[in-house]
C-alpha cells in the first residue's frame, strides 16, 4: 500500500521517538567511542583527565591482566581476566543451554501438563536477573544450598562448600546458575520452534519405522536451524553482557575469579573513576558483540 | 486396567514409543520441572522462618514456624527501606512504560506502512540499538543527566528507560502491525482519512493485543533492570528495589533472613504480572524473540 501524505505527514511518526534515541542512545554510543580515544565528548566538564588523544586506552586495556591474565592461563587458575572468563562462559552456557532447551522442549511436548513444567522452568526469565543471582549464591551455599544438599544426599559430601566465594569454582557455579536461568529461553523458544513442524512429518517417520534418534537428527533438528541460529545469536549476546548476574552474587570475585567484561566497565567506572578507560572496556565489549549482531540483523533483515 | 487405562489417558503414541517408555518420560520431565523450581521454595520457605531454624537448610521443616519477621525487617529497613524501593519501582517503570510504548507505536506504523526515504537504514539503525550493551551508553548518559540536573532523579531514570525501550518496541510493534489486514486502513484513506486519523482511529483500536504484549514485557524489563539504576540513583530514598537488594548483604556475613524476603519482595511484581497476562506475556516474548 503507498500511503499518501507528505513526507512531512510521514516522518511526524517518526520525529518524537527519534528525538529521545539520538539524544539517550545514539550521542551516548558515539560518544563513548570518542572518549575511548581520550577526546572530552561531553560540554562542561573534561572527563578525560588531561589524558594525550589516541588509542592509549586500547594498549593499556588490552594488556591488563584484569582483561587477560597471563598467569592464570598459564598456570589454568581463576582469574583468567574478563575475556577469558566470558569465553568460557559461552563455551560452557551455549552448549548446555541449547541442548538442554532442545531436549526438554521435545520431552515437554510429549508428556502430561508439558505446558505446566515449561512455565516453571520459564521463571528464571521473569525475575530480576539481580535476584537470579542472589538465588545462584544461595542455591550454591554450603549450609543453605540446594546443591550441597544433593552432594550429601549422593555421598559426595566431601564436594560440599559454598561454590561461590572460592576461587577456581566462582566462575564455574555462576555458569551453572546461568544455564538455570537461561533454559527458559531456550526451552520456550524451541517449543514454538516445534509446534510449527508439521505432526504429520512426525507420524510418517513413526509409521516408516524410524527411531527417536533419527527422528530428532533427521527431522526435528534439521526443521530447526532457523530458530537455532537465533537462539544461539540471543545466547551468545546474552553471555558477554553478563551483568546483574555476577554483581549480585560474588561483585566478580574473588580476587577477579568471576570478572566479566561488563563489570569490568562498572569497576574502571565506578571505583577506580577513571572514564577514558571505562569508554574503552565499553568499546571493546561493543566490538566483541558486533558480529554476532550482524549475524542477528542480517537474518532478520533478509526474511522479509 | 481401568486404573492403567487412566494413567496412560495423556498418552498419544507416536515418538516415544511403548506406554512404558512415555510413563518414565512424565516422571522424568515432572523430576525436572519440580529441581527446576526448588531454589524459588527454598527461597521462600527461607524468608517467613526464623534464620535460626534454616541454618543448617530450608528443606528440615521441624521446627517450622512461620513468622513475617523477614518481611517487615526488609520492607522497613532503616537504611535501605523495601517499602520505599518498592514503590520507586512503580514510580520508574509506570511511566517508563508509557511513554516509549506511545511514542514507539506512531514509529513502527510508520515502518510497517509508509515508504519514506532511508526507510531501511533508519530500521536497520534500530536493530543494531536493540543489541547495543547498557554499559555503552552510561557514560556520556551520566555526564548528560549532570549538566541537566537531572542525575540522582526519577525523570533522569524515566527518560533514560524510555529511550531504551523504543528501538525494540518499534520492532516488535511493526511486526505487529504489518500482519495487520490493511483492507479496513485504505477504506478509510479512500474516504479522505489523514495518515493521524487511519492510526489512531483504526489500528490503534485492533492494535490493542500487540500494545499491551509490549507494555507488559517493557513493564518487566523496566522493573528487573539493575545497571541504568545502580549508575543513575544513588539517594537511598529514590533507589529502587533491585538496586537495594545487593545492599542489604552486609559486609561479613550474609544475612539470609533479610535477603530472602527481600528477593521476593523484587521479583513478586514481575512474577504477578507474568501470570495474570501469561498470553501477552509470552507472545510478545515469542515476537521479541523470533522474526515474524
Amino acid at each position: 500500500m503507498k500511503a499518501r501524505g507528505s513526507i512531512l505527514s510521514k516522518f511526524s511518526f517518526l520525529i518524537p521517538s527519534f528525538i529521545l534515541i539520538i539524544i539517550f542512545v545514539i550521542y551516548p554510543i558515539v560518544a563513548t567511542i570518542i572518549l575511548s580515544f581520550n577526546i572530552n565528548p561531553v560540554p562542561g566538564i573534561d572527563i578525560t583527565k588531561g589524558k594525550p588523544i589516541g588509542a592509549e586506552n586500547y594498549y593499556e586495556v588490552l594488556l591488563s591482566f584484569k582483561f587477560i591474565n597471563r598467569h592464570g592461563l598459564e598456570t589454568l587458575s581463576f582469574p583468567m581476566g574478563a575475556i577469558i572468563h566470558n569465553i568460557i562462559w559461552i563455551a560452557l552456557h551455549l552448549p548446555l543451554t541449547i541442548i538442554l532447551g532442545l531436549l526438554l522442549a521435545t520431552l515437554f511436548q510429549h508428556v502430561k501438563g508439558g505446558s505446566i513444567i515449561r512455565s516453571f522452568i520459564f521463571l528464571g526469565m521473569v525475575i530480576p536477573m539481580i535476584v537470579g543471582g542472589l538465588l545462584i549464591q544461595f542455591s550454591f551455599d554450603k549450609d543453605l544450598g540446594v546443591v550441597n544438599l544433593f552432594l550429601k544426599i549422593t555421598g559426595l559430601e566431601w564436594a560440599a562448600r559454598s561454590w561461590t566465594i572460592y576461587p577456581n569454582t566462582a566462575l564455574f557455579s555462576l555458569i551453572l546458575g546461568s544455564v538455570w536461568l537461561w533454559t527458559g529461553f531456550t526451552v520456550t523458544i524451541y517449543s514454538a520452534g516445534l509446534a510449527s513442524i508439521p505432526k504429520e512429518t512426525i507420524e510418517a517417520a513413526v509409521v516408516d519405522g524410524a527411531d527417536f534418534k533419527t527422528i530428532l537428527f533427521k527431522i526435528i533438528v534439521p526443521q530447526l536451524k532457523p530458530v537455532t541460529i537465533t537462539v544461539i545469536a540471543m545466547t551468545i549476546l546474552w553471555d558477554l553482557k553478563i551483568f546483574d548476574i555476577v554483581y549480585a552474587s560474588t561483585l566478580g570475585g574473588p580476587g577477579g575469579a568471576s570478572m566479566v567484561l561488563a563489570l569490568l566497565m562498572y569497576d574502571y567506572f565506578a571505583r577506580v573513576q577513571n572514564y577514558p578507560m571505562a569508554a574503552t572496556v565499553a568499546t571493546i565489549l561493543t566490538i566483541v558483540i558486533l558480529p554476532v549482531v550482524v549475524i542477528w540483523v542480517r537474518m532478520i533483515t533478509r526474511g522479509k | 486396567m481401568g486404573a492403567k487405562r487412566k494413567l496412560l489417558k495423556g498418552y498419544r503414541g507416536g515418538l516415544l514409543g511403548s506406554p512404558l517408555k512415555w510413563l518414565i518420560a512424565n516422571i522424568v520431565a515432572w523430576t525436572i520441572g519440580v529441581l527446576w523450581v526448588l531454589p524459588f521454595i527454598g527461597i521462600f520457605m527461607t524468608s517467613i522462618r526464623p534464620f535460626s531454624e534454616v541454618v543448617s537448610g530450608w528443606w528440615s521443616v521441624s521446627p517450622f514456624t512461620p513468622t513475617l519477621k523477614n518481611y517487615v525487617d526488609a520492607l522497613f529497613n532503616p537504611m535501605f527501606s523495601l517499602l520505599r524501593g518498592f514503590m520507586n519501582s512503580f514510580i520508574i517503570a509506570v511511566p517508563s512504560t508509557i511513554i516509549p510504548v506511545m511514542l514507539a507505536a506512531l514509529a513502527a506504523y510508520a515502518f510497517a506502512r509508509f515508504s519514506f526515504p532511508i526507510k531501511n537504514y533508519l530500521f536497520v539503525t534500530m536493530l543494531f540499538l536493540m543489541a547495543a550493551p547498557q554499559q555503552m551508553t552510561i557514560i556520556p548518559i551520566f555526564f548528560m543527566l549532570n549538566n541537566m540536573r537531572l542525575l540522582n532523579t526519577y525523570l533522569g531514570l524515566i527518560l533514560i528507560h524510555s529511550s531504551w525501550g523504543i528501538p525494540w518496541i518499534t520492532f516488535f510493534l511493526r511486526n505487529y502491525f504489518s500482519m495487520l489486514p490493511k483492507e479496513l486502513e485504505e477504506i478509510a484513506r479512500v474516504d479522505g482519512a489523514t495518515n493521524r486519523q487511519i492510526f489512531f482511529k483504526i489500528v490503534l483500536p485492533i492494535s490493542l493485543p500487540g500494545i499491551i504484549s509490549a507494555s507488559v514485557l517493557q513493564f518487566a524489563w523496566v522493573w528487573n533492570d539493575f545497571f541504568f539504576a545502580l549508575m543513575l540513583i544513588f539517594d537511598p530514598n529514590k533507589m529502587v528495589i533491585t538496586q537495594m537488594l545487593p545492599r542489604l548483604k552486609g559486609q561479613y556475613q550474609i544475612d539470609w533472613g533479610l535477603l530472602s524476603s527481600g528477593s521476593v519482595l523484587a521479583m513478586i511484581v514481575p512474577l504477578i504480572v507474568y501470570i495474570i497476562f501469561n498470553k501477552y506475556y509470552m507472545g510478545g516474548f515469542r515476537g521479541w524473540a523470533m522474526k515474524k
